[in-house]
């Protein structure tokens, strides 16, 4: 090798030509890329300034909201009627025992308040002791929800479950739901994948009974034949028929999340664990299931997402959840007329909670991805 | 070094990614039948370098003519173009809905307007050269990733092409593999292709290379014949860089 | 190893089978037990459990039996179950169609490179798939349609598609002449053989020469001008019953009635959002890599999607969309929130408050859907199995 050489000279950076950089670049290559584009881009501009604005001026610029009865609204025709949802916002939140006893309101707020100071942090990715956290709100929370919100201790008046109501039910019915069906669902999820045919097959039977069948028909099932299944003299409330019936359903769709998460792991963990002598139950608490769980957190949150959705379905068995209150509040003599007002606060309140969570839960997919890519 | 009856002809190239500065005043001609190996450090554009030649990637200033043609937003003139300039990927791009066959008989039908029989036949008849004897109709989840990186080789030759463009063929592949690929791209050499070949395999490029291109940062440090490149380099970034790969 | 006895509870057979035994005796006790108390509770109602009340005549009305023929004080309690499947059947196939279409649309908007475009579809994904069904169906129903949609007098016109409070009149085919448009039907089947005929030699003549014909153009117009020559040649056995506006109402025509339609296009909607979802996951399975080699062949952008993208595409697609079409089939229960008369609102509610008869009916809607289930199941590993044999 020659000894003299040449020194490596560097072309300094140029910035890119001002066309091909910066919003203008953008608008370019984003909106008019090409003859089809532009007109797609037209069109979209057409129909958003055709319906954006108007909607605008009815829901924000012309909406009512002060007042306390519908003569407000009358008047005002060109907007929304936002002071409906106002005078009614304690039966839409929390039902009829609450609004007629105004003074416990801070009952449920105290419930949904605890609740939030709990599931924050659980979202937050760098709390420390999250199982404990964990443990707490599905363990502790439902009995601090059932003194608080339910009474009857401490002496906090009493108050009867049939007639909680509104967004209070709506977040019961769901609460129960996924925390009940949880250990149910993991149960089927490893009796699935068990070795021993018959708990097999009476896993996928079961999985797949709950899954293949409308959950209004399993809630009319609930309401119509639970008291049947009993001797007579055992009697269930018609919350507690709901809530078994959306347990036992939501159980299934659990299960074949977890067992989306325990088919991912692989069967080294498991060859592994054998072999530092653990029994199955040993491998699978603390080997298998951890793993299993972490993986399947996405699937679980989005199965939640659909109950909490189906929630409303109790409406047509009669319950007086947040959609039903506010279908009857829209046909009350007092609000008639103001449907829309009435179906676009639920569908607000369902949408924020359910939006919330599917945001969470392709975080943790994405977050996984790069995982297992970085792995 | 550098013909006059080149086929390629890249002058004052500059590519940007957003604002990053990724290929620097790119000057390069590439005579008919000639064989050139680009190598140098990751991130130095080679990869990007080759893929302006059949616009898979948009320069922003300079020009490219490829066989008198020069590159432009005209989609007629890039089919043109791409049906004459063949390209192998590192992670070979097979199509895994179609059968190796289909694979290869796919652009022959439809950029080419040839009848099925006909690029069946010469599909055929490139699969024999690249050795995949009796696979053609196996899917190319079914191969190994040598025999899949040769399907690609076919694929691309099937077109027919006056230029092949080779983008780390071999970094992909088990060192057993690497042998049989670069076989095939050593026979392809000798029958007169003129090839761009992105590799570190420097076996390889003493053995076919007319002339070797050492790039960093964006710009061509130095070119030569393999002889020179490897015995006596220019340039205090191309004998740090051989020292590196020579190593071991 | 001796096996005696003391270590025989460690033998891991031996205790599964002890387990699986034991499982079997409670599950089927269980049943027994809930079969029994059920059977005496309801026999203490007065309702013996027995499938008797299949022919006694329903006493009340359904209005919406456009497959069988419904008579009030003649039409038994069997006879509803099945209008009510068939009414199942008939919003789910609507339904089917139209979020299709529209979940592809927006689907692939969302994969468009238009910006615009694809913030457009991302919100209608977002707002539709988030917000309960039944709060959907209530609120086109009762919220919009019930309260917006003009009286017969002003129906909204498309065509002759006529859109009022009452629901959706449409144009309904009437065979004039039975045997002649037996005929004619003939002739179309003949036409769209021949053109498959056609199709198979075009074919043959493109592997052979590499000569291409616009085989689908041609064979459409073939189709569609035989079809209508014959058509009039045999002096149209087949007339289209148009709805036209009455004194009070439409006359003739068929007649989508406002809670079918209500609940068709919220499942639309709604169902059409999921499939939007699977169609945007499935073009971005196709890589990078398989559209650069694409190009790098020289395929057009239409050849690139029609020979790569699509086929790729489609085998992520399709599966989770069979699964929506089967969740469509089982949401469209909701339409009891409406009034409209399917399964569940006939028999598993108004049958069953009527006979009491909660074993048999709740079971027979439960087979009913798990029979749909099961079907969707079927079609989705036939499915997986052919692309599993053409693929790997
Ligand atoms: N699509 C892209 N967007 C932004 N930057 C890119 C893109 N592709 C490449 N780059 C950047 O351009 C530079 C050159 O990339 P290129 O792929 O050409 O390098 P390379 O020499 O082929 O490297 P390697 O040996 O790792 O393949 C790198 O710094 C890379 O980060
Ligand atoms: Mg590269």
């Amino acid at each position: 090798m020659s000894l003299n050489s040449n020194k490596f000279e560097r072309i300094p950076d140029r910035l890119p030509p001002i066309n091909s950089i910066g919003w203008v670049a953008w608008v370019k290559q984003n909106l008019f890329g090409s003859v089809s584009n532009t007109l797609i881009t037209l069109l979209f501009f057409y129909l958003i300034f055709l319906y954006i604005p108007p909607f605008l001026d009815w829901a924000v610029f012309n909406a009512n909201i002060s007042g306390t009865d519908r003569s407000v609204c009358d008047d005002n025709k060109s907007g929304a009627c936002w002071t409906f949802v106002k005078v009614r916002i304690e039966q839409l939140l929390f039902g009829l025992y609450f609004t007629l006893n105004p003074d416990q309101t801070w009952r449920p707020i105290l419930a949904f308040i605890v609740f939030a100071c709990l599931l924050i942090p659980l979202v937050i990715e760098r709390t420390p002791h999250k199982k404990w956290l964990l443990l707490t709100l599905i363990i502790l929370y439902p009995v601090f929800f059932v003194s608080v919100v339910g009474g009857g201790v401490f002496g906090i008046p009493e108050s009867d479950a049939s007639q909680w109501g509104g967004l209070l039910l709506t977040f019961a019915l769901a609460f129960v739901g996924i925390v009940l069906a949880l250990p149910l669902g993991i149960l089927l999820a490893l009796g699935r994948r068990s070795k021993m045919p018959i708990v097999r097959s009476f896993s996928i039977i079961y999985i797949e009974f709950w899954r293949g069948t409308p959950l209004i028909t399993i809630l009319f099932m609930a309401s119509v034949m639970l008291p049947l299944f009993f001797p007579s003299g055992v009697e269930f409330d018609k919350v507690v028929r709901a809530m078994i019936g959306i347990t036992l359903f939501q159980s299934a769709y659990t299960a074949e999340a977890v067992r989306g998460g325990l088919q991912a792991i692989d069967k080294g963990q498991t060859e592994a664990s054998m072999a530092l002598g653990m029994g199955y139950w040993q491998q699978t608490i603390f080997i298998i299931l951890p793993q299993a769980l972490r993986i399947s957190i996405p699937s679980i949150v989005n199965t939640f997402i659909a109950l909490f959705k189906d929630t409303s379905l109790v409406s047509i068995i009669g319950l007086l959840d947040l959609l039903k209150i506010a279908q009857n509040s829209s046909r009350s003599l007092d609000w008639n007329g103001y449907d829309i007002e009435a179906y676009m606060f639920a569908g607000l309140v369902f949408w924020m909670f359910c939006f919330g969570m599917s945001m969470y839960s392709q975080k943790l997919e994405r977050k996984l991805d790069t995982d297992r890519n970085t792995e | 070094m550098i013909k006059d009856d080149s086929i390629i002809k890249i002058t004052k190239l500059n590519k940007w990614y957003g604002k990053f500065h990724a290929l620097k005043d790119i000057d390069l001609s590439v005579g008919t039948t000639e064989k050139i190996v680009i190598c140098g450090p990751s991130g130095s554009g080679k990869s990007t370098l080759i893929r302006c030649i059949n616009r898979l990637e948009v320069h922003q200033e300079g020009s490219i003519k490829v066989d008198g043609i020069e590159l432009s937003d005209d989609i007629k003139q890039i089919t043109e173009i791409r049906s004459d300039v063949g390209m192998v990927f590192q992670h070979f791009n097979l199509f895994p809905h179609l059968t190796v066959l289909e694979n290869c008989s796919l652009a022959p039908i439809w950029v080419r307007k040839k009848s099925k029989v006909e690029a069946e036949q010469m599909a055929m008849e490139l699969l024999e050269k690249v050795r995949i004897p009796d696979q053609v109709n196996k899917y190319p989840g079914q191969l190994s990733g040598g025999q899949q990186q040769r399907v690609a080789i076919a694929r691309a030759l099937c077109m027919q092409p006056r230029i092949m463009l080779f983008d780390e063929p071999t970094s992909a592949l088990d060192p057993e593999m690497i042998k049989e690929v670069l076989e095939t791209m050593i026979e392809l050499a000798d029958s007169g292709m003129t090839m761009i070949v992105v590799t570190h395999e420097m076996g390889f490029a003493n053995r076919v290379a007319d002339r070797i291109i050492f790039m960093d940062e964006g710009q061509i440090v130095e070119q030569n014949d393999p002889d020179s490149f490897f015995n006596k380099p220019q340039s205090d970034r191309t004998k740090l860089f051989l020292s590196q790969i020579l190593d071991h | 190893m001796s096996k005696s006895p003391l270590t025989l509870h460690r033998n891991p057979k031996f205790r599964a089978a002890i387990v699986q035994a034991a499982l079997v005796f409670l599950v089927f006790y269980a049943f027994y037990s809930l079969y029994q108390t059920t059977v005496f509770n309801l026999e203490e109602r007065g309702i013996r459990t027995s499938p008797s009340f299949f022919d006694q005549v329903a006493p009340f009305k359904v209005g919406f039996s456009p497959f069988l023929d419904f008579e009030l004080g003649t039409t038994t309690y069997i006879k509803v179950f099945y209008i009510g499947v068939l009414n199942t059947l008939l919003v789910a196939v609507l339904g089917i169609i139209a979020a299709t279409f529209l979940g592809f649309f927006i689907g692939i908007l969302r994969s468009s490179n238009n910006w615009l475009a694809k913030k457009v579809a991302l919100i209608y994904v977002e707002i539709f798939r988030n917000m309960p069904l039944l709060l959907q169906i209530m609120f086109w129903n009762f919220a919009i349609f019930l309260a917006f949609l003009p009286p017969p007098k002003q129906s909204l016109e498309f065509g002759s598609f006529f859109l009022n409070g009452r629901g959706l009149h449409t144009p309904v085919p009437i065979v004039e002449h039975s045997l002649l448009f037996k005929v004619w039907l003939g002739v179309v089947i003949l036409s769209i053989l021949l053109s498959f005929i056609f199709r198979r030699w075009a074919k043959i003549r493109f592997n052979n020469t590499g000569k291409s014909l616009p085989v689908l153009s041609i064979s459409f117009s073939f189709i569609i001008i035989i079809s209508i020559s014959a058509f009039y040649i045999l002096g149209q056995p087949l007339t289209v019953d148009i709805p036209v506006l009455g004194k009070f109402n439409f006359k003739g025509g068929g007649q989508l009635p406002l809670p079918l339609f209500s609940l068709w296009f919220a499942l639309t909607i709604y169902t059409s959002a999921f499939i939007a979802e699977n169609v945007r996951a499935g073009i971005s399975s196709v890589s990078k890599g398989q559209i650069e080699a694409a190009r790098s062949i020289g395929l057009t952008r239409s050849q690139m999607v029609k020979m790569i993208i699509i086929p790729q595409s489609m085998r992520v697609i399709i599966p989770p969309t069979i699964s929506q079409y089967l969740n469509l089939t089982k949401n469209s229960s909701l339409a009891m929130a409406v009034g409209y008369e399917e399964v569940v609102a006939v028999w598993a509610n108004i049958s069953l408050n009527q006979t009491g008869q909660a074993l048999i009916i709740i079971a027979m809607t439960i087979i009913f859907f798990e029979f749909c289930s099961l079907f969707t199941s079927f079609i989705l590993n036939m499915y997986n199995k052919r692309i599993q044999i053409t693929e790997r």
